[in-house]
C-alpha cells in the first residue's frame, strides 16, 4: 500500500509540474506575438506494443464446424419465424414510443403551460438519454417558440418538441458511400459490446444479397471467438473471409483483406475492428494504424462507422468524441434500438459532432438493419 | 467533459463565505447542481428526484463544521449519502453450503457476460475453489467457442452441448450438474446468452434455466456505460429471475457510472464485482466508496492509482522516490517522468483525476504538442547542465534555444518552472503538503 502512495505522489508531482511547464509555455508564447512554432514531435507509434500474446495454434476447425452446423439450424428455424416484410423503425420503436409517450402524457394533457410542465419536459428528454444540456436547449427552444407564436394550450407543445427534434436532425447525408471505382470499404469501430459482428453480418447479408462480391476482414483478433462468430456470418452470407489467428496483428488481417479485395475485383470490404474503450490511447493508436493501411489504396474508405449501443448514456457523446478524432468517423449505427431503450445520446452526437446516424439494428435478423429516417424517429418517439 | 461536482459548488460558496450555515437558497441551489451532477453521470431521473430530497433534508439540518468550508461539508454529506446508496460494504458470493455453488449471469447483448464468467472463474480459482463453466449461450454465433477459449486460457473446464445433445440452454444447465459432480467442481458459472429485458420468448427460457440450476447467486452484467435504461432492465430482470446481485462491466472507461447507483436504488441488490479491463486478470470486488467518488466525479484517486501502477513499474517508481527525497531530482529525472506519465494517457485527462487540483488548471487546455517542445529544450543541453541548471548562462541559453528550435524566452520559462518544481519536492519529501504555486489561485 505504501508503494501506491508513493507512485502517486510521483504522479502528481509529475502531472502538476508539467502543468506548470504547460502554462508557463503558454504565457511564453503568449507573450512572443510572432510565433514561428516548429512542427511538434509526433506521439510515438505505440500501436506495434500493444498485441497481446495469447494461445495460438488452437485447433479451431472442427469446433468452427460444430457451431456452423448448429448457427445454421437456428438460422432456419428463425427464417421461418420472420415475416418477409421489411421492418419500419416506426414498428420497431413501438415500445420506445410507449415509454416517450408515458412521460410525455403529463404535458400533452395539460391545458396550461406552466413552470412545472416545462420540467417533466425535459425530464422526459433526459430519460430518453438525450442529455441535460441537449434537453435544456431543446426545452428553451420550444419554450420561445410557444411565446412567439403566444400558444396557451399545453397540448400544442409536443407538436413544437418534435419540430425542434427533426431540425436538430436536420439535413444529413445518410447513404452508405461507395468508391466510385474499385473496393470500397467500411470500417467498423466502437467500445466493447456495441454490436459491431452484428451488424457487418446484416450488412454483409444485405450487400450480398444485392449482388455484391463483399470481404469480411476480421481484424478484431483479441477477443477469443471474434473470427469464428464473423466466419459463420461469412458463410451464412456467401462472404469472403479475410482472417488471422487469434493474438494476431490486426493490421495484417486489414492488409491481407485489401490485397484479396484488390485482386479479387471485390466490390465491398466490411472492417470488423475488436472493441475498444476510447480512452486506452494505444488501441486508439492501434486503430489509426488500420486506417492507415486501408488508406494505402486511396479512395477505398468510404465509411468509417461508429457502432453505438441504444442503451448507452451520456457517454456516448464522448466516444463519438475520441474516435471521431483518432479516425474521422462518418456515421454512426445505432444498435439495439428494439428495447425501451431511446438512445437519444444521438441527438447530442448529431448537434454537438455533427456525425449523423446511418444505419439502424432493431433485432438479430439480417433484416433488422434499417436507415435512420430522422422524421419517422421523431415521429416514433411522439406516437404518431 | 463534465466539471466535477466540486468544481461546480466552488463558484456558490464563495459567495456565502463566512457564513454559518446554509440558507435554503443556497441549498436550493446547490441541490440544482447536484441534480446536474448526477443526471450527467447518468443516474436516473427518479432516483436523482429521491436522492436529492434526501441531501436537501440533511444539508438543512446540518452544522457547518469548522475544520471544513460549506463545500467540503455538502460533498462530504452527498459522498456519504452516496456510499450508504451503493451499500456501504463490499459483498462477497453467497456459497452453498451444498455444492455446487451455483452462479448464473444474466444480461442484455453486449454487456459482458461470456467475458465477466470467465474473469470471476479465474478470480474463484486463485481463491482455491474449482469453478466450471456452464456456456449456456447458444444464440450468439461462436458464445461457446468463445468460452472456450478463455476457459482454456484459465485453464478451467467448460462443459458445452456436444454434437449430437440437445442444443438449448435449459438442456446444458440440466447435464451441467452431471459434468459438476464428475469432476469434482464446486462452482458452477453459467454464462447465459444475451436478451432484451422485454422479450418474452427469451426471458421465459431464462426463467427455464433458473428453474434448473436454482442459483445460489443471480447476478446481473450490467454495462458500467449505460444511460437512464439501467432501471428499466435491472426491474425486468429481477422481476423475471429474481437477482441477488449486479456485475458492473467495462469501468475502465471514462464513463461516470451512474447506472450502478440506480440500479442498487431501484432493485436494492448490491453490486459485487467489477470488470476493470481487458485481460482477464482485470476483475474486482466492488468499492461503493470508489464508484461513490466517480459518480461525483471527484478527483478518483484510486484509478489514478491504478493507471499509475500499468505505466510505472515498481522499480521506476522507487527510484523516482529516492531521487525526490535526496533533492536531487535533475531534468534529466523530469525528462524521465514526463514520458512516464504520458504513457497514461493524455495529460488533460490525466489532470482531471488529480484530487486537489485547482479548477483553472483542470479546466486548461493542455495542449500535448508542447511537451514535444519541453523535451525538445531539455534534450537540447549537455548531461552538465541538464544535472545543475545554474551553470546555464546566456550563450547556453541562445545554443539550446537554437538546438531546440525554441527560443531563449521559451528556455528561461521552462528553467524558472524547473526550479520551482524542485522546490516542490523539496517540502514535500519533508512531508508538508504541496502547494501549487500558480498567481491568482487561492490556497486551500
Amino acid at each position: 500500500m505504501s508503494n501506491l502512495s508513493l507512485v502517486l505522489i510521483v504522479v502528481l508531482v509529475a502531472a502538476a509540474a508539467l502543468a506548470l511547464v504547460v502554462i508557463g509555455y503558454r504565457l511564453a508564447v503568449a507573450r512572443r506575438s510572432q510565433s514561428t512554432l516548429i512542427t511538434p514531435p509526433l506521439l510515438p507509434d505505440l500501436a506495434e506494443e500493444q498485441v497481446e500474446d495469447a494461445d495460438r495454434g488452437l485447433d479451431s476447425k472442427s469446433v468452427i464446424e460444430d457451431v456452423l452446423e448448429e448457427a445454421t439450424k437456428t438460422e432456419t428455424t428463425k427464417a421461418e419465424a420472420t415475416k418477409p416484410e421489411p421492418v419500419r423503425l416506426r414498428d420497431r420503436l413501438g415500445r420506445t414510443r410507449a415509454a416517450f409517450a408515458g412521460a410525455l402524457a403529463g404535458v400533452s394533457g395539460r391545458s396550461s403551460i406552466d413552470d412545472e410542465m416545462w420540467e417533466s419536459l425535459e425530464e422526459a428528454l433526459i430519460s430518453a438519454d438525450v442529455g441535460v444540456s441537449t434537453a435544456t436547449r431543446l426545452v428553451e427552444a420550444v419554450r420561445a417558440s410557444a411565446k412567439a407564436a403566444k400558444i396557451k394550450d399545453g397540448s400544442e407543445v409536443e407538436g413544437l418538441l418534435r419540430k425542434e427534434i427533426a431540425l436538430l436532425l436536420s439535413p444529413a447525408d445518410r447513404t452508405l458511400q461507395m468508391a466510385s471505382s474499385g473496393p470500397t470499404v467500411w470500417m467498423f469501430v466502437g467500445v466493447n459490446g456495441v454490436g459491431k459482428t452484428t451488424t457487418i453480418a446484416k450488412l454483409a447479408t444485405r450487400e450480398g444479397a444485392a449482388g455484391r462480391h463483399v470481404v469480411l476482414a476480421a481484424a478484431d483478433t483479441f477477443r477469443a471467438a471474434a473470427a469464428e462468430q464473423l466466419g459463420i456470418w461469412a458463410e451464412r452470407s456467401g462472404a469472403t473471409l479475410v482472417r488471422g489467428d487469434e493474438g494476431a496483428d490486426p493490421g495484417s488481417v486489414v492488409f491481407n483483406a485489401m490485397a484479396s479485395a484488390n485482386s479479387r475485383g471485390a466490390d465491398l470490404v466490411l472492417v470488423d475492428t475488436a472493441g475498444r474503450l476510447h480512452t486506452k490511447i494505444n488501441l486508439m493508436e492501434e486503430l489509426k494504424k488500420l486506417r492507415r493501411i486501408v488508406d494505402k489504396t486511396p479512395d477505398a474508405l468510404t465509411e468509417v462507422i461508429l457502432v453505438l449501443d441504444a442503451t448507452t448514456g451520456q457517454n456516448g457523446l464522448t466516444q463519438a468524441r475520441e474516435f471521431a478524432s483518432a479516425v474521422e468517423v462518418t456515421g454512426v449505427a445505432l444498435t439495439k434500438l428494439d428495447g425501451t431503450a431511446k438512445g437519444g445520446i444521438v441527438l447530442a452526437i448529431q448537434s454537438e459532432l455533427g456525425i449523423p446516424v446511418k444505419i439502424v439494428g432493431v433485432g438479430e435478423g439480417p433484416e433488422d438493419l434499417i436507415p435512420f429516417d430522422p422524421e419517422e424517429f421523431a415521429a416514433a418517439l411522439f406516437g404518431e | 467533459m463534465f466539471d466535477s461536482l466540486s468544481g461546480r459548488f466552488d463558484a456558490i460558496f464563495t459567495r456565502m463565505r463566512g457564513r454559518g450555515r446554509l440558507s435554503d437558497a443556497d441549498i436550493d441551489e446547490i441541490a440544482r447542481e447536484i441534480r446536474l451532477a448526477l443526471l450527467e453521470a447518468d443516474v436516473n431521473v427518479r432516483v436523482v428526484k429521491d436522492f436529492i430530497s434526501r441531501i436537501k433534508e440533511r444539508a438543512a439540518g446540518a452544522e457547518v463544521a469548522k475544520s471544513l468550508t460549506p463545500a467540503q461539508q455538502v460533498i462530504k454529506i452527498v459522498h456519504e449519502e452516496l456510499v450508504a446508496t451503493l451499500g456501504s460494504t463490499t459483498v462477497k458470493l453467497t456459497m452453498n453450503p451444498k455444492p455446487p455453488t451455483v452462479v448464473m449471469l444474466s444480461g442484455l447483448q453486449g454487456s459482458g457476460k461470456t467475458t465477466a464468467a470467465a474473469k470471476l472463474a479465474r478470480l474463484l480459482k486463485s481463491q482455491g475453489l474449482q469453478p466450471l463453466l456452464v456456456a449456456a449461450d447458444l444464440q450468439r454465433p461462436a458464445a461457446v467457442e468463445q468460452l472456450r477459449v478463455l476457459g482454456k486460457r484459465i485453464d478451467v473446464p467448460v462443459f458445452y452441448a456436444k454434437e449430437g445433445s440437445p442444443q438449448n440452454a435449459v438442456d446444458v444447465a440440466r447435464s451441467a450438474f452431471d459434468e459438476a459432480a464428475r469432476l469434482g467442481r464446486n462452482v458452477m458459472i453459467v454464462d447465459t446468452a444475451g436478451r432484451l429485458q422485454i422479450d418474452e420468448a427469451l426471458m421465459d427460457e431464462l426463467i427455464a434455466v433458473r428453474d434448473i440450476v436454482k442459483p445460489t447467486n443471480s447476478l446481473l452484467v450490467v454495462d458500467a456505460m449505460t444511460g437512464q435504461e439501467a432501471v428499466n432492465i435491472a426491474v425486468a430482470f429481477d422481476k423475471a429471475i429474481g437477482l441477488d446481485g449486479v456485475i458492473l462491466t467495462k469501468i475502465d472507461g471514462d464513463a461516470r457510472g451512474g447506472a450502478a447507483l440506480s440500479v442498487k436504488a431501484v432493485v436494492g441488490k448490491p453490486i459485487i464485482y467489477v470488470g476493470t479491463g481487458e485481460t482477464l486478470e482485470d476483475f474486482e470486488p466492488f468499492h461503493p466508496d470508489r464508484m461513490a467518488s466517480r459518480i461525483l466525479g471527484m478527483g478518483d484517486v484510486l484509478s489514478l492509482i491504478e493507471k499509475a501502477e500499468a505505466a510505472f513499474s515498481a522499480e521506476d517508481a522507487k527510484a523516482a522516490e529516492e531521487k525526490m527525497r535526496s533533492g536531487q531530482f535533475t531534468l534529466d529525472d523530469f525528462l524521465d517522468q514526463m514520458q512516464q506519465v504520458r504513457k497514461m494517457g493524455p495529460i488533460g485527462n490525466i489532470m482531471k483525476m488529480l484530487p486537489g487540483v485547482p479548477k483553472e488548471l483542470k479546466g486548461a487546455e493542455v495542449d500535448e504538442s508542447q511537451l514535444g517542445r519541453v523535451e525538445a529544450i531539455i534534450r537540447s543541453m549537455t548531461a552538465e547542465e541538464r544535472r545543475d541548471p545554474s551553470v546555464i548562462n546566456g550563450s547556453r541559453r541562445s545554443r539550446i534555444a537554437k538546438g531546440s528550435g525554441t527560443s531563449t524566452q521559451e528556455v528561461n520559462a521552462l528553467l524558472k518552472q524547473f526550479k520551482t518544481v524542485q522546490q516542490m519536492m523539496k517540502s514535500m519529501s519533508q512531508g508538508k503538503k504541496p502547494r501549487l504555486p500558480i498567481p491568482g489561485m487561492p490556497n486551500r
